[in-house]
């Protein structure tokens, strides 16, 4: 039928097989290697900063330096490395988890992880070309539209590219989860993890568009003399911290609903009990995304906005607590009256527990308006949201890795030294942020490049620094971890957690097209329910039948490639806008031909697929 | 509510306060340590958030210990199959409920607090008279601070004077960036926004002291260095201090033949950006009152050195980024050790930051610094207005128009905060002759 | 097998949903057109931010001339319509005079194009109101140009599909494709009622 169902093979063509893939699968570790390569980059930067800041009046950096180093380690964290990382994950297991064989859209799959990876490429690349951009990662204007040089340019198209990735990951899994769920994968059967990666890709299609609108007012500002943020001509620089914060505040549940996710699948397998109040967890995660939208402007309490605003925002984002709330009592609750089992991605949702609750708790007291003049902008700030994105994200994506290790790789990393790693990173991270608390009610603003002797700041600052030194060493413990694991590459079984959900029922890692034939879901935990009810495994709700796979392409590649020229033609400009005629040129022409030539895809044939086994975990 | 919320807190006060917060950092910097009214309003509202949040942190840990040591699985337990619970509609309306009081109980303060803090009208004393209001236009720039006392004719930076006891409204803007004016120890901050965007506030100084002051918002290399004080002196020594800065104009001859030299290098060099004196010169800032700075540009210690250095690289390794690299002038030695000479002559009151610390105390109700007040006490109008309050602000708009034309110029520039500037009473003439 | 879905003639009542490649794609933009709203609704909001931010250069009443822009807002609207009839004959698996309302539409659109870029240049040259006039002209020109490149890019789709199925006819393959770049038109035609409202009647009223 199709010369393309030929599997090419040799080493040679791995590179190429990783270019042109298609399969979830396969994009997960892209993002994951891409995610952790970020996540090591601006992990560096974070021990740049805390260097710096280990005595008072110190010179390690230089205040130019040390404001590009801020910058680029925020966008780097939130843009390049946490959300790639939960790319991977929900890529990984998403599709797994509803009985679906892929996504909805490979192709805009494998569109969405270039995209992203040219966008982060371009930002790096400010780097080595004078100097990243300085204005932090939320880019106030009018910073950010003086600022010299062409630093602010690469943040801001940069971002764009990959931005434009982000949303098309969004919508990829929205319609996924949808119209791909196997045959009983109700709604309300539905494992947490990919309820709340749904519900966070609602936000990420609502969300983005303002960012690209603001990034796209940046851009324009900076490299076509428009005057949206510039006063002298009337341009008002308030419109970007809304636009920013309209997209920053989802931002920040996009990335924590995912970890929530991992949590509230881990947790219920190793307490060897099903999820407490599984709907209310749902509606919890419906509410907080609901309300997610209505509170950007607790970012802005100081800006003047006046009390009234001020007030209805403050309620708002207090509201927030009652559903987050309801999400630690289940996540007890559910520990309550089971079979705790100390595995290592148990050890980091038990570690995330009270670490989140802190920054729930200094969430509220962020909330409370009035008391947000003195917190605002002040060390404190920094210590809450390090406890909600590293308290909360990190140790989830963490614990989502080494959970789904097994059915990414077919390893299992090494317990011992998960558990060092966990126990490192999660005593430096206390040591790290517990006190900048008080640093910032003490009198220290955040992004302070240097703080003055005899402030009587010394002595956090140094505990704060040995901390961030515990973490770093830590993470270093995971990737040792992870190159002995794999270099040793011990298979495991299918199932090696004695889990519940259904990416479990098939084998580690699974075949390309996932489920030989389509799974039949009986109920909440599918696994579970086989394992208690029936044979423990699932049951096929199809005769074996051929089973229709999408093509591999260059052109999601193509695309992007294109837009990252075209970004330096249109930043430099002059004789360099060649470029963007290129760039553009590539990337409608690849869109073109992606329009135009019919890709139909291929089926895989029920003869080749009884020679394989029977497609359970065996 | 004021009430309740005095006695809740001193129920849980003492302890958390002793045990926690005090003793964290400098008095002149920590908001922990408040020494103004506003700051000390916020303490209250974060003790109050904290004690609540600790109660829920303490359940929740209560729990979660319970739970990880009760039922972890011990050896031989691992074909125990635990009841699979679906979940518990009393439990889970429980844990609905009782958080949304707690959020409540903290949300009534907050919004109440919230708008006390905005609140710029004029105070008023106890017998409801309201109160002459001190007005400072603040500027941020890339990395200093200007002030500008409105109706008093008296400009100055970095260092900001204020009488204890009595609010100052400031009205704030920056001239290129955002920046964001925080003195943790008397205020909460605010946002200082470029054009358009005018924010207001007041500060209030309880005790006397030298209050150290931040920029919050990220503004550029030296964002750090951008230091400034509140200089915080009784009633008595401000209204001296403002009446010697508006004696200064800039043209007083100096004694030493030195000084004089650098006073004409300074009008050949530095007078385009650095007024002295009253003046509407904020391309630099204002040095009427240079010798009696605590600190050279915000951050270093004042002493010769620094000073030398600063004015030799213009400040470039000092304090990265600043505009004064853009200066072109360029000295000779001799001509730095004239212009030194003539700065550390600029001293045109007593009351210096030292005034602060000195534990002298003068009273005084301001009034001499608002002279429109002293016809309204010539007519005899003034004990006859302070009974009709009416009466009073139509009076007061008439008595004193070149001070009414321009506050209200400012306010129409500021975008919606109202009527925040009647800054002309005749109530408290009674007590102007203190 | 695979190649059926490209087989014309004897679709289904809805061939554009008749496959889950289809229905995917169905959801899928009407997903990304909830995303094109925000998109759109910031837009919108920096105008009406900066709508009165002229900084001493031309202001909305000075320039906008309402006769104009009404003949644009039929041409966007008939073209709306007319791409309707396109999909109604779709539907009934006529593919002659699919193509030909489809072309009615571009002709349509290529009209309102082409006016706009009058209206630009007039703009431009007559009253010296560019790009970087003011804060108001810079937020003028963005939304109304991203607008009419999101026209731009719908004519060019609609040519090519056009073009590229001219000859096969219609199919399970091709038939959602074309029902998604009718939604798209028709979602550039809403968000042009917008700008009408917001940006042209609001601005020369007051």
């Amino acid at each position: 039928m199709s010369t393309t169902a030929n599997q090419k093979a040799g080493i040679g063509s791995v590179l190429w097989d990783y270019l042109t893939t298609v399969d979830h699968k396969k994009i997960a570790i892209l993002y994951l290697i891409g995610g952790m390569f970020f996540f090591l980059v601006g992990g560096l930067q974070a021990m740049l900063i805390r260097i710096q800041l280990i005595v008072p009046e110190n010179e390690f950096l230089s205040a130019q330096f040390y404001n590009e180093v801020l910058t680029m380690h925020g966008t780097t964290m939130i843009f390049l490395a946490a959300m790639p990382l939960l790319f991977a994950l929900m890529n990984a297991v998403l599709p797994l988890q509803i009985g679906a064989r892929d996504v909805a859209f490979p192709f805009v799959n494998a569109l969405g992880f270039w995209l992203f990876f040219f966008g982060g490429i371009f930002l790096n690349i400010s780097w080595f070309t004078g100097g990243a951009p300085d204005a932090g990662w939320t880019a106030y204007a009018p910073l950010s539209v003086f600022s010299e040089g062409h630093g602010v340019d690469y943040y801001s198209i940069g971002l764009q590219i990959a931005g434009f990735g982000t949303l098309m990951a969004g919508i990829n899994f929205l319609v996924t989860v949808i119209n791909m769920r196997a045959p009983g994968m109700t709604y309300m059967r539905m494992p947490l993890f990919t309820w709340t990666s749904f519900i966070a890709s609602v936000l990420i299609l609502f969300a983005f568009p303002a960012l690209t609108v603001g990034l796209f007012l940046l851009t324009f500002d900076r490299l076509f003399g428009a005057n949206f943020f510039n006063p002298d001509m009337g341009g008002n620089a308030i419109i970007w911290e809304h636009l920013f914060w309209i997209f920053g505040h989802p931002e920040v549940y996009i990335l924590i609903l995912p970890a929530f996710g991992v949590f509230s699948e881990v947790i219920p397998a190793f307490a060897k009990k099903r999820l407490f109040g599984y709907s209310s967890m749902v509606f919890a995660t419906i509410l907080i995304a609901f309300l997610g939208f209505m509170v950007w402007a607790h970012h802005m309490f100081t800006v003047g906005l006046g009390p009234i605003a001020n007030s209805i925002f403050a309620v708002a984002t207090m509201a927030i607590a009652v559903p987050t709330g309801i999400k630690i009592f289940n996540w007890l609750f559910t520990l309550w009256g089971g079979q705790i089992r100390m595995t290592s991605p148990m050890v980091f949702a038990l570690g995330f527990i009270p670490t989140f609750t802190i920054g729930g708790m200094t969430g509220v007291m962020l909330a409370s308006a009035a008391a947000d003049f003195q917190y605002h902008d002040s060390y404190f700030v920094v210590a809450h949201f390090h406890y909600v994105i590293v308290g909360g994200v990190v140790l989830g994506i963490f614990a989502g890795l080494i959970y789904w290790w097994p059915k990414m790789f077919g390893t299992l990393l090494n317990e011992k030294l998960n558990h060092w790693f966990f126990w490192l990173f999660f005593i430096g991270f206390h040591l790290t942020f517990f006190l900048q608390h008080f640093l910032g009610l003490m009198g220290m603003p955040r992004r302070y490049w240097t703080y003055l002797e005899g402030q009587n700041l010394d002595l956090f600052n140094l505990i704060s620094t040995i901390g961030a030194f515990f973490m770093a060493v830590g993470t270093l413990v995971f990737l040792y971890n992870v190159v002995k694991t794999q270099m040793k590459g011990e298979k495991v079984s299918g199932d090696p957690w004695d889990a519940r959900t259904l990416e479990w029922s098939i084998p580690s890692p699974p075949p390309f097209y996932n489920f030989k034939q389509e799974p039949l879901v009986r109920g909440l935990d599918p696994l579970w329910i086989e394992k208690m009810q029936g044979n423990g495994k699932i049951q096929p709700a199809e005769p074996l039948g051929d089973i229709h796979m999408p093509n591999r392409s260059l052109t999601p590649f193509m695309i992007s490639l294109g837009l990252f020229i075209a970004g330096f033609g249109i930043m430099y400009q002059g004789g360099m806008w060649v470029l963007a005629g290129i760039g553009f040129a590539t990337t409608l022409g690849s869109m073109l031909y992606r329009s135009l030539k019919d890709d139909i895809g291929y089926h895989v044939h029920k003869e080749e697929l009884e020679e394989e086994g029977d497609g359970s975990n065996g | 509510m004021k009430g309740w919320m005095s006695r809740f807190k001193a129920v849980f006060a003492l302890t958390v306060m002793a045990l926690i917060l005090s003793g964290c950092g400098e008095s002149f910097l920590s908001a922990l340590q408040p020494s103004g009214e506003g700051a000390s309003m916020l303490l209250d509202l974060m003790i109050l958030s904290i004690v609540i949040m600790l109660f829920v942190f303490v359940i929740v840990m209560i729990i979660y210990v319970f739970v990880i040591f009760k039922f972890r699985q011990k050896k031989g337990q691992e074909d125990i199959v635990p009841k699979q619970v679906e979940g518990s509609h009393a439990l889970e309306t429980l844990w609905t409920v009782i958080p949304i009081i707690l959020l409540l109980i903290l949300a009534v303060p907050t919004i109440q607090y919230t708008f006390a803090l905005a609140d710029t009208s004029p105070e008023t004393t106890e017998e409801g008279e309201e109160l002459d209001q001190i007005w400072v236009d603040v500027t941020g720039s890339q990395y200093w601070w200007h002030f500008e006392y409105r109706d008093l004719e008296v400009t100055t930076s970095q260092e900001l004077y204020i009488p204890t006891d009595r609010r100052v409204n400031l009205s704030m803007i920056s001239n290129d960036v955002i920046h964001s004016f925080w003195v943790p120890t008397i205020q909460g901050k605010m946002d200082v926004n470029p054009t358009g965007n005018k924010n207001e506030m007041y500060i209030q100084a309880e005790e006397e002291g030298v209050y150290w002051g931040k920029c919050a918002e990220l503004c550029g290399p030296s964002h750090s260095l951008m230091d400034f004080k509140i200089v915080a002196v009784s009633p008595g020594e401000f209204e001296q201090w403002v009446e010697d800065m508006q004696s200064v104009s800039g043209e007083e001859e100096p004694e030493s033949e030195t000084a004089q030299a650098g006073q004409q290098v300074f009008a050949d060099n530095c007078m385009s950006c650095h007024a002295i004196g009253s003046s509407p010169n904020k391309t630099g800032p204002n040095l009427t009152n240079f010798a009696d700075r605590e600190k050279l540009a915000g951050v270093f210690d004042m002493n010769e050195e620094n000073l030398r250095e600063w004015i030799a690289t213009k400040g470039e390794e000092m304090k990265p980024g600043n505009s004064m690299m853009d200066a072109p002038y360029d000295l000779s030695d001799e001509e730095i050790n004239q212009v030194m000479e003539y700065l550390m002559t600029l001293s045109p009151s007593d009351v210096t930051p030292e005034s602060a610390n000195n534990g002298v105390y003068e009273d005084s109700d301001l009034s001499g610094l608002f002279p429109e007040e002293s016809e309204g006490e010539g007519s005899g109008e003034g004990e006859g207005n302070s009974d009709s309050e009416g009466n009073n602000n139509s009076e007061s708009g008439s008595d004193s128009e070149s001070g009414n034309n321009e506050s209200s110029g400012n306010n129409s520039e500021g975008d919606s905060e109202g009527s925040s500037s009647e800054n002309s009473n005749d109530n408290s003439d009674s007590n102007s002759d203190e | 097998m695979a190649e059926d879905v490209l087989k014309s003639g004897d679709l289904p009542e809805n061939p554009e949903r008749a496959t889950l490649e289809g229905r995917n794609k169905f959801m899928g933009f009407w997903f990304f057109l909830g995303g094109e709203t925000v998109l759109f609704a910031s837009l919108f909001g920096t105008f009406l931010a900066l709508r009165n931010s002229n900084a001493g250069g031309p202001a909305a009443e000075d320039i906008f001339g309402l006769g104009l822009v009404f003949i644009m807002t039929v041409l966007l609207l008939t073209s709306s319509l007319t791409s309707v009839y396109a999909m109604y004959h779709m539907k009934n698996n006529d593919f002659k005079k699919m193509q030909l309302w489809l072309g009615i539409t571009v002709v349509l659109g290529l009209g309102f194009l082409g006016m706009e870029i009058y209206e630009f240049y007039h703009y431009v040259h007559g009253y010296e109101f560019g790009f970087t006039t003011s804060a108001f002209s810079s937020a003028f020109y963005t939304l109304v140009g991203f607008h009419g490149a999101h026209v731009a890019f719908g004519l060019s789709w609609f040519v090519a599909l056009m073009i590229r199925n001219a000859k096969r006819g219609l199919n399970l393959y091709n038939a959602p494709k074309f029902y998604i770049g009718s939604l798209y038109w028709h979602f550039i035609d809403v968000v042009w009622v917008f700008i009408f409202t917001v940006v042209y009647l609001l601005g020369k009223v007051g």
